[in-house]
């Protein structure tokens, strides 16, 4: 092997890549110490270093929505916000939502009303769900399709969605009042 | 996405400070855009300056009467703060017909004011730009550009600004706190943005040492006759084809005041002061809005795929003008039917 390899392609590294540095981040209750480089997404940052997959890489560019994770009790697109902003805020994935045991209602309203085909929005639309329920904001049908827009279904489960996420938003609805 | 160097600034002049320092350095906030076209390379800074720690998140009474909107208070916090709603209620609408849920979420009012063209000619590396590469050409003249501008082109950039938040706060005649190395200074929303000319790179007027700390929105009431008309492929989550924030101030049928500006047609939010003086003292009628609708696209340009835009936006004008007389806006994002 030659000791001063030749670069064969693109232009020469002229700065030298910044060490990765520690971040903690509070996820699912728990806290979590990772060493990343600045230009780890929180989205990569779950799914290459944590092991939470559940989270899903949809079109990493925030228009899917496959990605929606809740921060401080506000859904977001992990796919656009650095791991290292997200310091100090309470983030909450598909994983932190129930257990095998005891699904969240949400999870259970998206089996009951077989609102999923491959599943792959799936966490995200139940991240988003939930953002919406703490929202508040969305009462009826036309509302929850309008503030559910940002998550996309390719399977165009999207009948069954809504069906599913109007179920808990009036169950929810009933607790209040 | 290109290495960088982050840190975090904790006051307003440290990063005013820091942001003056060599290399490409950039301010992030929400980053929905700017991470977004760091992935693309469009955005290829060498230090990122995070300002969400930045105590500027605080909607709360301007002093003259008026409403201050923290740069860094989200869209979605903006849209739905009780105050913004009762009183402007245009702006919240606007917000609210931008985006999602989620990147509402994430956007910061300040960050809004610096959304760059959705131009796909400007993400698409492989075609000259004007904007992301001065001087190497504009791939939309004569390209697909059905989305581009029609108001205030160049022959170096047909872009237009995407925000639909600030065609609302343009036609409210907000003004931007902005603070650099020199102080403080306010901007008046108009000269906030600027046209293309022959340097298109440069989408607004601020400094590259300056901050956006606030938005004033003026004590003015035009909170019972507006309309935010958002024209777009598909009625949620997408880009305005035409935008009109209309609103008036009516004594029975006479119109006091008006305003009017659009999205989607230009560089800049576009608001047309010599339309809006074709609504003072004049009846709220549909040949006021005929004419006022004329005049705003007077010096309207067609690029081909966009030309239908030039009858769509006087379409546009006379029925958020009718829907803004009648106090029925529809722009409401919860309205299911089709606009």
């Amino acid at each position: 092997m030659p000791e001063n390899p030749t670069h064969t392609s693109g232009a020469a590294i002229t700065a030298p890549l910044p060490p990765v540095s520690p971040v903690t981040l509070r996820i699912n209750g728990q806290e979590r110490q990772l060493h990343i480089a600045p230009w780890t997404t929180l989205l990569d940052a779950l799914r290459e270093y944590l092991d939470l997959t559940g989270t899903k890489k949809g079109c990493d560019h925030g228009q899917c929505g496959a990605c929606t994770v809740l921060v401080d009790g506000k859904r977001i697109n992990a796919c656009l916000t650095l791991a290292v902003m997200q310091e100090g805020r309470d983030i909450t994935t598909i994983e932190g939502m129930g257990t095998e045991e005891k699904l969240h209602p949400l999870q259970q309203a998206f089996i009951d009303h077989d609102a999923f085909q491959c599943g792959y929005c799936t966490p995200g639309q139940i991240c988003s769900a939930q953002g919406l329920i703490n929202e508040g904001k969305a009462k009826t049908a036309a509302e929850i399709k309008e503030l559910m827009s940002g998550n996309l279904c390719r399977c165009g489960a999207y009948t069954n969605i809504l069906a599913a996420v109007q179920e808990v938003v009036e169950m929810e609805l009933k607790i209040k009042n | 996405m290109n290495s960088f160097t982050y840190t975090r600034a904790e006051a307003v002049e440290a990063a005013v400070r820091e942001k003056s320092a060599s290399g490409k350095v950039k301010f992030i906030a929400g980053g929905t855009n700017l991470l977004d076209l760091m992935k693309e390379n469009v955005e290829r800074p060498t230090r990122l300056i995070d300002i969400n720690r930045l105590p500027l998140t605080k909607i709360e009474a301007a002093p003259d009467g008026g409403l201050r909107l923290g740069a860094l208070a989200t869209n979605a916090d903006t849209a739905w703060n009780a105050e913004v709603e009762k009183r402007y209620p245009l702006l919240s609408q606007a917000i609210l017909a931008g985006a999602s849920p989620q990147l509402r979420n994430m956007a910061t009012n300040g960050g809004n004011l610096f959304q760059r063209t959705r131009c796909y000619y400007f993400y698409d590396l492989a075609t000259p730009c004007n904007k992301r590469e001065p001087g190497s050409g504009c791939s939309a003249i004569g390209g697909y550009n059905r989305i581009l501008g029609i108001l205030g082109t160049s022959e170096s950039c047909i872009a237009t600004h995407p925000s639909d938040m600030c065609v609302a706060l343009a036609a409210l005649a907000a003004t931007v706190r902005v603070t650099g190395k020199n102080g403080e200074r306010v901007v008046k929303f108009e000269d906030f943005h600027r046209l293309p000319g022959d340097t298109p790179q440069f989408d607004n007027t601020l400094q590259p040492d300056e901050i956006v700390t606030a938005i004033d929105l003026p004590a003015e009431d035009f909170s019972r006759h507006f309309s935010y008309l958002k024209l777009r492929d598909r009625t949620s989550y997408a880009f305005a084809l035409i935008s009109v924030a209309a609103a008036l101030q009516l004594e029975g049928n006479t119109i006091k005041e008006g305003r009017l500006a659009l999205g989607g047609v230009a560089h800049k939010p576009w608001r047309d002061t010599t339309a809006e003086a074709l609504l003072k003292g004049q009846p709220a009628t549909e040949e006021t809005f005929r004419r006022v609708a004329a005049k705003v696209v007077e010096g309207a340009k067609g690029y081909g795929h966009n030309t239908f835009k030039i009858e769509l936006a006087k379409r546009a004008i006379m029925r958020a003008l009718k829907q803004a007389t009648e106090g029925m806006p529809v722009a409401d994002a919860f309205q299911n039917s089709n606009p």
